[in-house]
């Protein structure tokens, strides 16, 4: 347990190396051995976090369930200090070791090693190799902050820095402009969330008087809330509606969730090891990971609940609807992410909280290997990542291929894959939640039809259709904005496999995708019975039986396959469904073509009409009519001085006839009262 | 002298400063007729402004050992010393922790600004004159105990700001200097009539005896008609709130930053706005307990506005300078907020903010005028793609970008957060109002965010943005220090906080306030 600090602490070591040396060491090592260190450097580090975090969860499991709940400093030698220390607010660097942080710690350094793996192989030809690396560690020890703080302040720390990480990752490749939009508009878009976060946290504080998570005096606020009061008697349905609604406005944001969904279909802008580490795998779990965490408090509020649960499934839905019709293969698995996130929300929403974090496992196995995937294509595609110009992958990149085919079958549900049992697991569920429970699983359902769909149609227009370009054309052209147009030259032209380092950790996300998913069989469920220390008990009507369940997700998802490759097989030359001219009519494919309009909405309402606000409030109030009336009173002063400078003539017959007039002024009103009395 | 340092380490802080203008101006040497001096009479000037500036940054380091951050009421005291009789003015300092910080900050800005100047060019003699005039002036504002002692330093502020501005500034000058020193003196004007009728009504000029109530003057002020506390309130916030600046009395703010010299801007934002916010803690509250409390509505409404209307406005500035003007306007909405939330957090949030201000935006200034060093222009268009070209000062206005856009871990994060605690646990505001601020956090990101995707990124397409030169020594040396404040704010701010605990008591408690705020709980037990 002594050892905890080193976990968030080795990468930031890691992030303070690469920042102050790595220009450097590129530079004296030369380019290819500079570039082995650092990536050697930066992916030992974060295997070194998941070795320590192995070693801590074999303390922690020798504990009895209810001790499993250890408070460690982040700090080196156990050193107890406060980040902030006014009043009443006191915000240690402390961490908190218990079932929840340590899957987490798990999944971050585990998937995050194997994707910094991958990362050395990918962006071995970028020439700011040095600076990807320093964010990518750095994002690694926020994200490790994030899941291992015992406050939810410091959690907000995390929360706040994996967001700038994501920030500086999205805009990579800055010189393009379009990538340091999207940098923006994810930050933006987040920063909004973080109102009802940061607002939910002082809400926190205002109710229960502090910050911490639990403490061993069972202060915390979860303590506290577990038992169902605050220190000014019983907790409020009201208050905990209020906390739990604002804090989920923050998991909307970091978590990609309907309205606030926008920002991460732009956020594939970012290198592949990118969207498949941060905008796949972990950061955006972060708002499930956030709700587990203060799922004693959410289980008061039946409201939230309710709101979390249909957010969650209506994102579900309308996140596949535009996932069908994308063309990019990046945007594809975006728009999946954000549905598969709605997948976990909807865990949390109906009491499962424990299923949604099994979701959050096995999709950082299986989208995380989607992501690596997909950017092993665009690499042998030489930067190509329109699928419209795929097709007939299948035999040229074998290892890439098979090991995709494990991560479709995953999400499409197909048993025994890892995406079935959590899938699963959330929809049996949410038959059990007793408002509205049989319409969220009915929707829930559809979805997994549509997920199975479109996942096939991306592996049937990149695969096994008929290849739609030539060998000798690709790489020619860098196309604008594409992925990898950055990191290639003339040596890699037509199609080729990728290298090793690549292929490494593809095999290891194929694994976990294949045999993830057993840790949670239904009635021998392992994976529950180890997160229960953390996550709140929600009881559950009876629902739908469990083996029927099972049997509808299977024929849902194997329907799903099945329509769409029989519908693709009819359309091998073209490996499209639709002719251009049913394209242009059919205002469904146009609508999901088009994101539902909402992104263009955004930007008419907040860009364009916004700036034109902003400009009138600047030059029509700021200029015209406050600094107006400044210089009006300025001018207005000049002017009467102006006017009384002339009495100043210099003549004294001029001065002596005013002086007769004052006297005579003086006269009358000393005189007045006893003229009035005289009625002439 | 060692007894000058003990017991007149407060004087020796302040005047050293006038000492090293005094030496520079009686240094013999002549502008030619260019308006620069020889390169050997420019190193003198440099080295001597150089060495009175460190040392006054090193005296006023030694305040802080002797400071007991634990002792309530003023420390350090000297005085009161008859300054002129016939009125019982009296020479009289002291200090708190909240001025203690303040002073700390001037002396650090003033020695960046010093350093940062060497390149100026043309009067370099009476420029440096002018900086050191202007920092005892400064320092002298947060150490007076005498009210007229107390406006002799306020008005002598403007004086060395306004030839800074006026002799170096940039194209409009002379409307942006005259404009600050009016717009700023007529508010003074109003504060010294207050200071005279409180002379006339009670007989002295101490702010100790006016506001403790073991002396005489404290009851016959608290004696005097509500109306005309009123009156004298007004009088007084009204100076204040035009030097902070609140909305919507900030327009003189962009006009001078934008003419100002860059040391001037970084020197007014970072450290002039903040004798306003000191103002109001120092006199305004203590003075006028009563009609503070009444007004926090007003001036949270007034903050709010100035939050907000300052972010949208600095948003679609075509200026960096004026950008960045503007976010002051914003940001110093928060501190307001935090001063009248009447909360221990919220109070101690405002006087963290008014410090980080001053890193972050003094930074922000520093790192434009090094552009403008550059380019010779302020027009966001004229850039683009400079992290390409220029990637550490990219790195370093990364920095001061998250730091001024509240990012956790930096300083600007614990300001904002303990303000806007306070404004939500305060009885004047509340959970509507705080978010209403949290708004003001968005937009902040929106247009800092835009600014550095303008100047930074983006294809490097203008042929002489590719032959700009990275920081050179002299810049790393004056960013780099900033730097570990942002970051030591931002992770160990207890370090700071210690000193503010019982400054802020003693505010609360004077402002009666200390009872409401056990209330608090109550009302928030209320919720829904």
């Amino acid at each position: 347990m002594s050892l905890v600090w080193l976990i968030p602490g080795l990468p930031l070591i890691g992030f303070l190396f690469h920042a102050f040396l790595g220009k450097s060491i590129v530079k004296s090592m030369g380019d290819a051995n500079g570039k082995k260190t650092i990536g050697a450097i930066a992916t030992g580090v974060v295997f070194a976090s998941l070795l320590i975090s192995v070693m801590v969860f074999m303390d922690l499991m020798k504990l009895a369930p209810m001790d499993q709940r250890q408070y460690v400093s982040l700090l080196p030698g156990g050193a107890r200090i406060p980040w902030i220390s006014i009043g009443s607010l006191h915000v240690y660097y402390m961490g908190i070791i218990d079932p929840l942080s340590l899957l987490m710690c798990f999944i971050v350094t585990g998937v995050g090693g194997v994707i910094h793996l991958y990362a050395t192989g990918y962006m071995a030809d970028d020439k700011d190799y040095p600076r990807f690396f320093t964010y990518f560690n750095l994002f690694i020890f926020f994200m490790l902050m994030l899941v291992l703080s015992e406050n939810i302040l410091l959690m907000f720390v995390g929360w706040e820095g994996v967001g700038l990480c994501s920030y500086l990752l999205i805009s990579f490749w800055f010189e393009d402009v379009e990538n340091s939009k999207a940098g923006n508009k994810a930050f933006i878009v987040n920063r909004i969330g973080d109102l009802g976060f940061s607002i939910g946290v002082m809400t926190i504080f205002a109710v229960f008087g502090t910050l911490s998570f639990y403490t061993p005096q069972g202060t915390g606020f979860l303590d506290m809330a577990a038992k169902g009061i605050t220190p000014h008697g019983m907790l409020s349905v009201g208050a905990a509606t209020l906390i739990a609604l604002l804090l989920f406005m923050g998991a909307c944001g970091k978590s990609a969730q309907f309205p606030l969904y926008v920002w991460l279909p732009d956020a594939m802008a970012g290198p592949t090891p990118v969207s498949a580490l941060i905008h796949a795998a972990t950061m955006v779990t972060a708002g499930v990971v956030m709700i587990t965490r203060v799922s004693p408090l959410i289980v008061h509020s039946p409201i939230a609940m309710m709101v979390i649960a249909c957010v969650g499934v209506f994102t579900a839905f309308y996140a596949a609807t535009i996932a069908m019709t994308q063309n990019d293969i990046k945007k594809v698995l975006a728009y999946s992410t954000v549905s598969q996130l709605g997948y976990m929300f909807l865990g949390c929403g109906v009491g499962a909280f424990a299923a949604g974090m099994f979701h959050v496992t096995t999709h950082a196995f299986f989208k995380g290997l989607l992501f690596l995937g997909a950017g092993s294509v665009i690499h042998a595609m030489s930067g190509e990542q329109d699928m419209r110009k795929m097709g007939g992958l299948k035999d040229r990149i074998p290892v890439t291929f098979w090991t995709m085919v494990c991560a479709w079958l995953a999400i499409s549900g197909i048993p025994p894959f890892a995406g079935f049992w959590s899938k699963d697991e959330i929809l049996g569920s949410a038959t059990g939640f007793p408002q509205y429970g049989m319409a969220l699983y009915a929707v829930g359902m559809f979805t997994a039809l549509m997920t199975a769909f479109y996942m096939t149609r991306l592996m049937m227009k990149t695969f096994w259709t008929k290849p739609r370009y030539k060998d000798e054309e690709l790489g020619a052209h860098s196309s604008h904005g594409s992925d990898d147009s950055h990191s290639h030259d003339a040596k890699h032209h037509g199609v080729h496999e990728s290298p090793p380092s690549m292929l490494i950790s593809l095999v290891i996300l194929a694994i976990l995708s294949v045999i993830g998913g057993l840790v949670g069989i239904p009635g021998h469920n392992l994976f529950d019975k180890f997160l229960a220390p953390s996550v709140a008990p929600y009881p559950l009507k009876d629902g739908m039986p469990v083996p029927i369940g099972m049997l509808l997700g299977t024929a849902f998802g194997a329907v799903g396959i099945a329509v769409c490759v029989v519908m693709y097989n009819r359309r091998q030359e073209t490996g499209d469904l639709l002719s251009p001219k049913e394209k242009a009519s059919n205002a469904l494919y146009k609508g999901s073509l088009n994101l539902w309009y909402v992104d263009a909405a955004y930007y008419k309402f907040f860009v364009t009409e916004g700036g034109k606000v902003a400009e009138f409030i600047w030059q029509g109030i700021d200029r015209a009519l406050i600094d107006g009336i400044v210089n009006f009173v300025a001018g207005l002063l000049g002017f009467l001085s102006e006017l009384f400078r002339r009495f100043q003539t210099g003549y004294i017959r001029a001065y002596a006839f005013m002086m007769l007039a004052g006297v005579v002024a003086v006269v009358i009103s000393v005189l007045w009262p006893f003229l009035r009395h005289l009625h002439i | 002298m060692r007894d000058i340092l003990t017991n007149h380490l407060l004087s020796v802080v302040i005047f050293v400063p006038l000492i090293g203008a005094i030496i520079i101006a009686l240094l013999p040497l002549r502008n030619k007729d260019n308006g620069e001096l020889d390169s050997s009479g420019a190193t003198v000037v440099k080295a001597v402004a150089m060495i009175f500036a460190v040392l006054d940054f090193l005296l006023s380091l030694m305040l802080i050992p002797a400071f007991q951050s634990g002792k309530a009421g003023f420390q350090l005291q000297e005085g009161p010393y008859l300054w002129i009789s016939r009125f019982n003015v009296h020479y009289h300092l002291g200090i708190d922790g909240i001025s203690l910080l303040l002073i700390l900050l001037t002396t650090f800005l003033c020695l960046l600004s010093v350093i940062y100047s060497f390149n100026i060019k043309t009067r370099l003699k009476e420029y440096m004159v002018f900086i050191m005039i202007l920092e005892t002036a400064m320092l002298g504002v947060f150490c007076a105990l005498d009210l007229v002692l107390f406006y002799v330093f306020w008005e002598s502020v403007l004086i060395p700001m306004y030839f800074l501005i006026g002799i170096w500034g940039h194209e409009r000058r002379i409307y942006a200097a005259i404009k600050f020193f009016l717009y700023t003196f007529a508010g003074s004007v109003l504060m010294l009539l207050g200071i005279v009728f409180l002379y006339v009504h009670t007989h002295t000029f101490s702010l100790i005896e006016l506001t403790d109530p073991r002396f005489m003057p404290y009851h016959l002020l608290m004696g005097l008609p509500a109306r005309t506390l009123l009156y004298l309130y007004s009088a007084f916030a009204l100076a204040f709130m035009i030097k902070v600046p609140m909305f919507p009395f900030h327009t003189w703010l962009p006009d001078a930053h934008v003419e100002a010299p860059t040391a001037g801007s970084v020197i007014l934002a970072g450290v002039m706005l903040k004798m306003g916010v000191y103002g109001f803690l120092r006199f305004c509250i203590p003075l006028f307990p009563e009609q503070a409390r009444n007004s926090a509505p007003l001036f949270i409404t007034l903050a709010i506005i100035g939050i907000i209307y300052g972010a949208i406005v600095a948003a679609v500035q075509p200026d960096m300078k004026k950008l960045v003007a503007y976010s002051s306007v914003s940001h110093l909405g928060f501190v307001m907020l935090g001063i009248f939330s009447f909360t221990t957090i919220g109070m101690t949030g405002a006087v963290l903010q008014s410090v980080n201000h001053g890193v972050s935006t003094g930074m922000l200034f520093f790192m434009v005028g090094m552009m403008y060093d550059r380019k010779h222009t302020r027009e966001i268009k004229a850039y683009g793609g400079l992290k390409r070209s220029v990637p550490i000062l990219a790195a370093f206005f990364m920095i001061a970008l998250f730091s001024s856009i509240g990012l956790p871990l930096t300083n600007g994060f614990i300001g904002e957060f303990t303000i806007m605690l306070g404004s939500y646990l305060s009885p004047f505001a509340g959970i509507n109002v705080t978010a209403l601020a949290c708004i003001g956090i968005i937009l902040s990101a929106v247009y800092m965010l835009w600014l550095f995707q303008r100047v930074f990124t983006g294809p490097l397409d203008k042929e002489e943005n590719k032959k700009l030169f990275d920081l050179n020594w002299r810049e790393k040396w004056v960013l780099a220090p900033l730097v570990v404040m942002i970051f030591w704010f931002g992770c160990y701010v207890t370090t700071w906080t210690n000193f503010l605990h019982t400054p802020v008591n003693t505010i609360m408690r004077s402002s009666g306030m200390s009872e409401a705020s056990r209330e608090i709980s109550q009302r928030v037990a209320k919720l829904p």
